[in-house]
C-alpha cells in the first residue's frame, strides 16, 4: 500500500518546517510508505495517515501504554518512537493481531476473563500481554505478571481480570504453539 | 424476578458483546473520528493561578503558518453566549442562595486558576494549531492566588469570586443541631478525629476530546464528545449557552474511554469549539493532551473534616457531629455544589442506627480546577468519615471493631435516618459474617506474628460502607436542590422478523450495557441474546436521557427497558389474540412462547412480531400495527447497596512501604445481572479507592496554585503491582423500589476502599496518625512513632 | 514538538559528521527521555541524528576482565545478556528494572549515561563498578564523568561508543522506587573488588549521583550488610520533594545501601 494523496500534516511541514522525511515500513504485513514530517511519530502515522486508530494516546510521558505495538516482534511505545526511526521495521497493531479471521488467544482471553471495560487501554494491554508471553513463556504467575504490566494503565478494571487473562492467554499461546509443533 | 436460569439471561456471565470491536482495535473513541475538512484546535491556558489579563495579542498567533482563528472571551461575550453554570442550587443555613460567581466559557478579563480557558485557536493541523497557540501573547498581571483550602475563609485572602466574601460558596447543614448537642453532653466517651479527603485527579485513561461541527445546509450543529451523558451536554447548550435549539443540535457520544464521573460535565472546550465551528465553516477537532486533563478536568475530594462520634457507656453511637470544609475550586463545575452537599451528608448514618447527626458544610473557592463529582461523588468522603469514625471508636473504648460496628447495625427495614435518608433493604450482620469467614479473621494473630518474625508489621481494616445510588426520584432530588429530574428513558423496537433494538438514555463508557441490556431482554422476550442490540449515546437516536453516573443506569436505566418491555408484551398479546383467535385475556406469555388455554396453537416471538408488522389478522380499526414501545422510569427512592470490605496490609516500617496483602469484598448489590460485569466493576472501585488511600494526591502550591502533581510523573497512579487481587462475595437482599431488585454496583469500591485501607494502617502502625495518601514516606514517618491510641477527647 | 530535521547516521563517523554539520543537532539513542521532553516542548534542537541504525554501537562482549556494553545496547538486551548475567548479574538485574518492558526495548545504555539524569539508574552502576566511558574521542573514567545534574564530561560533538565494566567480585543495585514515576527515588550501587568497596547513589543527591565514602570504608573493612548499620546519607545533601524530603531519602540510602550488599 502507497499513501499517494498527501495529508494535511504533510502539506503543512512542506509549507512550514524543513523538509520532509521519507519513511517505509511494513505493518500488519503490508508495505506502507510515506513522506512525513519529522516530527511525526510511529503512533501518529498509524492513526493519522494509515488510519490504524487501535493505537491510542492516553498521555504525553511516555507512562500509559495505550500506544504500544510490536517493533520488530518487541513491545514498544509508539507515542515515544519517531516514524522515521522505523524505516525498515515491522510493525504490528492491534488490528494486525487476528490471523485469517480467527482471534489471537491473547484477545480470546481478554473477552472471555473480562480483561477490559471502556477498552481504552486494551489494544494497548493485548501487545503488551502477548510480548511478556513471548518473552517470558506460557506458564506466568501473577507476580510475575503484575511486574511485567508496569508500563500500562488501566483506570477501570483494578487490573484483576486483566491478570487472569494474560495468564490465561499466555498459556493458551503456548498450547497454541505446541499445537503447531 | 427470578432468574431463569437461561445462559444468558440475568444473573449469568454473559461475555461482552461490546468486546469484538474493543479487542480487535476497532473501538470508535471520539479521537478516532475525522470529518472532511476538520480544523484543529488548542487552548491558550492561564500559567498563572490568579491574574487580571490586561491585553490579548492574537497578531502574530494569526500569522503563524496554518492559524485559521482564534478566539477570546471577547468574541464570546460579544455574541450572547451563556457562560458554564452549576445545576444544582445549594442555600444557606441563613436561606440565602450560594454564590454560584461567575464561570464564563473563556476568561474574561481574569483567570482563576492554572490551565483557565483564555483562547482558542483553530488551525489546520494539531501542531500549528500549538505553534499559533504559544504565539498568541497574553499580558497577566498577577494577583495573590488562594490555594490553601484551610485558611481560604480567612479575611484578607485573595477573592476568587466578587460575589463570594471569605471565597464562601455556601455554608450549609443538615440534621437536627439541638439534638446532637443533648447527646453529646450526655455521651460516656466522645472520639474526636481529624480528617483529609485527598484531592483526585480522575484520569480516564480516554482523554476528553470534541468534534464539533455545522451544517449552513441545515443550520444545525453536530457535536461528537467523550460524554457520559450526551443528551443533558444539549440541553445545556441549547437552553443554558443558546448554541442552537435542541432539534438542531445532535450530541453524539461514541465509545467513551472511562468516565468515573469526570464526563458528566460540561466543560469550556467542547462549548467554545461547537460555538466556533459556525464561526469557522468547518469542522473543529480538539483532544486533551493528558496534561491538559491534569490541569483542566474536574478533580475530585478535597475535603478537611473534624468528626465527632458519641458512645454511651455500652458502646452504643449516640450521635455524630461533622464539619466539613469542601474545596470546589475556582469556578462552580456542572453538579459541583451537590457533591459535598446532599450527595455527602445523607450518607453520613452508614449502616448504624445513629439516633442523632448535625453535620456543617463550607463550600470554599479556592485558585484551583473546579472539582466536582469523581467516582462515588459526596459517598466515599461520607463513609471514610464514618468508618473512620467507628473505627477509632472501637478501639478507644475497647471495642472489637467488627463487634462494635456490629452492635451498631440497623436490624429493620425501611429504617429512617435522621439525615433524610429511608433505607429499603439491607442484611449489613450477613454481610459482616461472611467477610469475616472468607477474611480468615480468626487467623489474623498467627498472620501478625508471622509478618512480626520478618520485621514488618500487619493490620486488618474494615469498612462497612453504605451508598445511596440509583439517582434518583426527581421530585425528591427538585426538592432538594437539583436543575433537573433523574429519570431515565427506553425505547424497545421490535423488528418484523423479531430481532430488537433497545434505545437507551443510559450511556455505557465500560460498565456493558450492551451485554447487560440486552440480557435484560433476552430473558423478559425469549429471544437469543444476539438477536438483540443496545443502541445509546446519540440525541438523534435516542429521544431523552439523563445518562450514566451514581450507579443508575442498572436500577433506573434498566427498569425503564423493563417498563418498555412490559408495553411490548400487552401489545404483542393483543396480536397474539388476534393471531391465536383467541380472546386477548387468555394468551400467556412465557419464555419466548404465546399460547392461551383456548387453543393447541402456540406462537413465537419473532412469528408475532411479523404478525404485527404484516397485519393482516386485526384491521386499523381493533389495533395499530407494529410492535414499539417506549418508556420513562423515575424511581420511587435511592437505592442502597451496602457491604463490608476488609483490606490486610503489611508495612515495611524500614521503609514505608504498604503491601495489600489480602482484599475481601462482600457486597450487596440487590439482583445481580451479570456477576462477571459486576465484580469487574467492584475490582476497578477498589483500584480507584486504593489509589486515593496510598497513592494518588492533586498537590497545589499553596503560594502560587501551580499544580505539583501535573503529570503521571507526580502524580501516582495506582500499576498493576500496587493492587492485590481481590476476593468478592455477594450477600443479597433485592431492592424493593424497582422491578428488577438492583440496587447498583459501580461506585461500590470507591467507597469502601479508602477507609478499609486506612483503618490496616492504622491498626498495623498501633496509632491513628497517618492521612491520605499514606505513601511510604508517610507511613515510614508514622511507623516512627510509638504506639498509642488517640486519648479519648 | 517543535519542528526538527531528521538526520539518519548509517556509521558512526557518519553520525559524528552529521552532528557536527547542524549547530543545534543531538543525538537520538532510544528516545526515551529525548522524545518526551520534545513533546512537552521543553526541548528543541533543530536537529536530531538518529543512532538507530549504527551496527558499530551495538553489541555485548566480554574483553579480558572487561564487560563492554556497545552504547546503543538497549536495557532489555543487557538484561537479558547471557555474558552481562555470567559476569555482572546484578548489572543484568538492574538494566531488567529500568523503566518498564517497553522502555527497555528501546530505551538505551549510552542515552541514559549521556543524559545523567539524577534518579536514572545505570549513572549509579558505572559510578560503582567504576566504569569507563568510550566516546567517538577518548575514554572517561566513570568518576570523571558524571558531573552533576544531566551534566556530563562529555563535548560538542562528542559520542559514546561503549562502557567498559571491570567484571567486580560482588555488584548489587537496590532501588526504591518513586511510587508515580517509577524512577529511583534512592538506588544504591555497591560493588566490591580485589581490593576496595565502592557504592554509589543515584536519585537522592542535590548534584546526582554520588560516591558515599563512609559506606565504602565500613564495606573495605567487612562487607556485609551489617556494616553499614548506623550510616546513612546527609539530608542536607538530599533532594527534597513531594515524594520523599531530605530525611527520608537520607535514610533509604542506608535501607537500600544494606539491602544490596544483603543481596550481593
Amino acid at each position: 500500500m502507497s499513501l499517494g494523496s498527501k495529508s494535511q500534516s504533510d502539506t503543512a511541514a512542506a509549507q512550514g518546517g524543513p523538509g520532509l522525511v521519507s519513511v517505509a515500513m511494513t505493518v500488519n504485513s503490508k508495505a506502507v510508505s510515506a513522506d512525513v514530517d519529522p516530527r511525526t511519530l510511529l503512533v501518529q502515522f498509524l492513526r493519522e495517515h494509515l488510519r490504524l486508530t487501535g493505537t491510542h494516546v492516553g498521555c504525553d510521558t511516555s507512562q500509559c501504554g495505550a500506544c504500544v505495538v510490536h517493533l520488530d516482534g518487541r513491545a514498544v511505545k509508539s507515542c515515544t518512537t519517531l516514524a522515521a526511526s522505523c524505516e525498515g521495521s515491522k510493525v504490528t497493531t492491534i488490528e494486525g493481531l487476528a490471523q485469517g479471521g480467527q482471534l489471537h488467544p491473547m484477545q480470546e482471553a481478554f473477552r472471555e476473563h473480562h480483561g477490559l471495560q471502556c477498552g481504552f487501554c486494551t489494544p494497548g494491554m493485548i501487545m503488551a500481554a502477548v510480548d511478556i508471553a513471548n518473552r517470558k513463556g506460557p506458564n506466568l504467575d501473577e507476580t510475575t505478571i503484575r511486574h511485567e504490566l508496569e508500563g500500562n494503565l488501566c483506570r477501570c478494571t483494578g487490573y484483576h481480570n486483566i491478570v487472569a487473562a494474560v495468564k490465561a492467554g499466555a498459556a493458551a499461546m503456548g498450547g497454541a504453539r505446541q499445537a503447531a509443533e | 424476578m427470578s432468574s431463569t436460569g437461561s445462559a444468558t439471561g440475568i444473573g449469568a456471565p454473559v461475555r461482552r458483546k461490546e468486546d469484538q470491536r474493543f479487542i480487535t482495535g476497532k473501538g470508535r473513541y471520539t479521537d478516532d473520528i475525522n470529518r472532511p475538512g476538520q480544523t484543529y484546535a488548542a487552548f491558550v491556558r492561564s500559567p498563572h493561578a490568579h491574574a487580571n489579563i490586561k491585553r490579548i495579542d492574537t497578531t502574530a498567533a494569526l500569522n503563524r503558518p496554518g492559524c485559521i482563528a482564534v478566539f477570546t472571551g471577547e468574541d464570546i461575550a460579544r455574541d450572547k453566549v451563556g457562560a458554564l453554570f452549576c445545576g444544582w442550587m445549594i442555600t444557606s443555613k441563613d436561606g440565602s442562595p450560594m454564590k454560584a460567581g461567575t464561570h464564563p466559557v473563556l476568561a474574561l478579563g481574569k483567570v482563576r486558576y492554572v490551565g483557565d480557558h483564555v483562547a482558542l485557536v483553530v488551525a489546520e493541523t494539531p501542531a500549528q494549531a500549538k505553534d499559533a497557540a504559544e504565539a498568541v501573547s497574553v499580558e497577566y498581571e498577577p494577583l495573590p492566588a488562594v490555594a490553601d483550602l484551610a485558611t481560604a475563609q480567612s479575611p484578607g485572602q485573595p477573592q476568587v469570586q466578587a460575589d463570594a466574601p471569605n471565597n464562601t460558596v455556601y455554608q450549609w447543614h443538615l440534621g437536627d443541631k439541638a439534638a446532637v448537642e443533648a447527646a453529646f453532653a450526655q455521651a460516656r466517651h466522645v472520639t474526636k478525629i481529624h480528617l483529609t479527603n485527598n484531592r483526585l485527579i480522575p484520569n480516564a485513561i480516554e482523554p476528553r476530546a470534541a468534534i464539533a461541527e455545522y451544517d449552513s445546509g441545515q443550520d444545525s450543529f453536530t457535536l461528537y464528545t467523550t460524554s457520559q451523558n450526551p443528551h443533558v451536554i444539549r440541553l445545556c447548550l441549547s437552553a443554558f449557552i443558546g448554541i442552537a435549539p435542541e432539534h438542531k443540535l445532535r450530541v453524539i457520544a461514541p465509545d467513551v474511554g472511562g468516565g468515573f464521573g469526570s464526563k458528566i460535565f460540561l466543560y469550556a472546550e467542547e462549548t467554545a469549539s461547537i460555538w466556533a465551528a459556525k464561526k469557522v465553516g468547518r469542522a473543529i477537532k480538539w483532544t486533551a493532551e493528558r496534561s491538559e486533563s491534569f490541569l483542566a478536568d474536574a478533580h475530585g475530594r478535597d475535603h478537611m473534616t473534624t468528626a465527632e462520634l458519641a458512645v454511651d457507656g455500652n458502646g452504643r453511637i449516640l450521635a455524630m457531629r461533622v464539619k466539613t470544609k469542601a474545596n470546589l475550586g475556582a469556578y462552580l463545575s456542572t453538579f459541583a455544589s451537590s457533591v459535598p452537599t446532599y450527595l455527602y451528608a445523607p450518607l453520613l448514618s452508614g449502616q448504624y442506627a445513629i439516633p442523632a447527626i448535625y453535620c456543617e458544610v463550607d463550600g470554599v473557592y479556592t485558585n484551583t480546577a473546579p472539582v466536582d463529582a469523581y467516582r462515588g461523588a459526596g459517598r466515599p468522603e461520607a463513609t471514610f468519615v464514618v468508618e473512620r469514625l467507628v473505627e477509632v471508636a472501637a478501639r478507644q473504648t475497647g471495642h472489637d471493631p467488627a463487634e462494635f460496628r456490629r452492635k451498631n447495625f440497623i436490624q429493620s427495614f425501611p429504617h429512617q435516618t435522621p439525615v433524610i435518608m429511608t433505607y429499603d433493604a439491607g442484611n449489613y450482620a450477613a454481610c459482616l459474617d461472611k467477610a469475616l469467614e472468607l477474611a480468615d479473621y480468626r487467623g489474623l494473630s498467627l498472620r501478625k506474628a508471622a509478618s512480626e518474625r520478618k520485621g514488618l508489621k500487619r493490620g486488618i481494616g474494615f469498612s462497612a460502607y453504605i451508598e445511596a445510588c440509583g439517582i434518583a426520584p426527581s421530585q425528591a432530588v427538585g426538592s432538594l436542590g437539583a436543575g433537573v429530574g433523574l429519570w431515565e428513558s427506553a425505547e424497545v423496537r421490535v423488528n418484523p422478523t423479531g430481532s430488537v433494538e433497545v434505545l437507551t438514555g443510559s450511556h455505557s463508557h465500560g460498565q456493558g450495557h450492551e451485554t447487560t441490556f440486552a440480557q435484560l431482554v433476552s430473558q423478559r422476550l425469549g429471544i437469543p441474546i444476539e438477536q438483540v442490540t443496545v443502541v445509546h449515546g446519540d440525541t438523534d437516536k435516542v429521544q431523552f436521557g439523563m445518562g450514566t453516573y451514581g450507579s443508575r443506569s442498572g436500577a433506573v436505566g434498566m427498569t425503564a427497558v423493563y417498563k418498555a418491555i412490559d408495553k411490548v408484551v400487552v401489545k404483542a398479546k393483543k396480536v397474539a389474540g388476534f393471531v391465536l383467535e383467541v380472546p386477548e385475556e387468555s394468551v400467556d406469555f412465557d419464555e419466548g412462547i404465546f399460547s392461551s388455554k383456548a387453543t393447541n396453537k402456540t406462537l413465537t416471538f419473532p412469528e408475532i412480531a411479523l404478525q404485527a408488522y404484516i397485519a393482516h389478522k386485526f384491521t386499523g380499526a381493533q389495533l395499530e400495527p407494529g410492535l414499539k414501545e417506549g418508556a420513562f422510569h423515575d424511581p420511587t427512592n435511592f437505592t442502597f447497596p451496602s457491604g463490608v470490605h476488609v483490606c490486610e496490609v503489611e508495612i515495611d516500617p524500614d521503609t514505608g512501604t504498604t503491601r495489600i496483602d489480602r482484599w475481601t469484598a462482600v457486597d450487596d448489590f440487590g439482583t445481580v445481572v451479570n456477576p462477571m460485569i459486576v465484580e469487574g466493576q467492584v475490582h476497578g472501585g477498589v483500584a480507584q479507592g486504593v489509589g486515593q488511600a496510598l497513592l494518588e494526591n492533586a498537590h497545589y502550591d499553596k503560594t502560587t496554585g501551580q499544580l505539583v502533581t501535573a503529570s503521571f510523573m507526580d502524580y501516582a497512579m495506582p500499576h498493576a503491582h500496587d493492587l492485590p487481587s481481590i476476593q468478592i462475595a455477594m450477600s443479597s437482599t433485592p431492592c424493593p423500589s424497582n422491578p428488577l431488585g438492583i440496587k447498583g454496583c459501580g461506585e461500590a469500591g470507591a467507597i469502601a476502599a479508602p477507609a478499609a485501607v486506612i483503618n490496616a494502617i492504622t491498626d498495623a502502625l498501633g496509632h491513628e496518625d497517618i492521612a491520605m495518601p499514606a505513601t511510604p514516606q508517610a507511613v515510614w514517618r508514622a511507623a516512627q512513632k510509638s504506639p498509642a491510641r488517640l486519648a479519648a477527647e | 514538538m517543535y519542528a526538527f530535521e531528521y538526520l539518519r547516521a548509517e556509521s558512526l563517523a557518519d553520525a559524528a559528521k552529521q552532528l557536527a554539520s547542524k549547530p543545534d543537532a543531538k543525538l537520538l539513542a532510544g528516545g526515551h527521555t529525548l522524545l518526551p521532553t520534545m513533546k512537552l516542548r521543553l526541548a528543541s534542537p533543530g536537529a536530531l541524528v538518529d543512532l538507530g541504525r549504527v551496527a558499530e554501537l551495538k553489541g555485548i562482549d566480554k574483553s579480558g576482565n572487561a564487560l563492554v556494553i556497545g552504547a546503543m545496547t538497549t536495557h532489555a538486551e543487557a538484561a537479558d545478556s547471557a555474558v552481562v548475567k555470567s559476569s555482572i548479574p546484578g548489572l543484568a538485574t538492574l538494566a531488567g528494572g529500568i523503566g518498564d518492558p517497553h522502555v527497555r526495548h528501546r530505551g538505551t545504555i549510552g542515552g541514559s549515561v549521556a543524559n545523567n539524569d539524577p534518579s536514572a539508574d545505570y549513572p549509579a552502576a558505572l559510578m560503582a563498578l567504576d566504569a569507563t566511558i568510550a566516546t567517538n574521542r577518548r575514554e572517561i573514567k566513570a568518576d570523571a564523568f558524571f558531573k552533576g545534574l544531566f551534566a556530563t564530561a562529555l563535548q560538542d560533538g562528542e559520542i559514546i561508543t561503549r562502557i567498559s565494566f571491570p567484571v567486580p567480585t560482588k555488584f548489587a543495585y537496590a532501588k526504591f522506587p518513586n511510587p508515580a514515576s517509577r524512577y529511583a527515588l534512592v538506588g544504591v550501587a555497591v560493588a566490591q573488588t580485589a581490593g576496595a568497596a565502592r557504592v554509589a547513589v543515584t536519585g537522592a543527591g542535590n548534584n546526582g549521583v554520588f560516591r558515599h565514602a563512609a559506606m565504602e570504608a565500613a564495606l573495605g573493612k567487612a562487607w556485609s550488610a551489617a556494616a553499614l548499620n548506623g550510616i546513612a546519607a546527609d539530608a542536607k545533601d538530599m533532594v527534597s520533594d513531594i515524594h520523599g524530603d531530605a530525611a527520608y531519602r537520607a535514610h533509604l540510602v542506608g535501607v537500600m545501601a544494606r539491602r544490596a550488599v544483603a543481596a550481593t
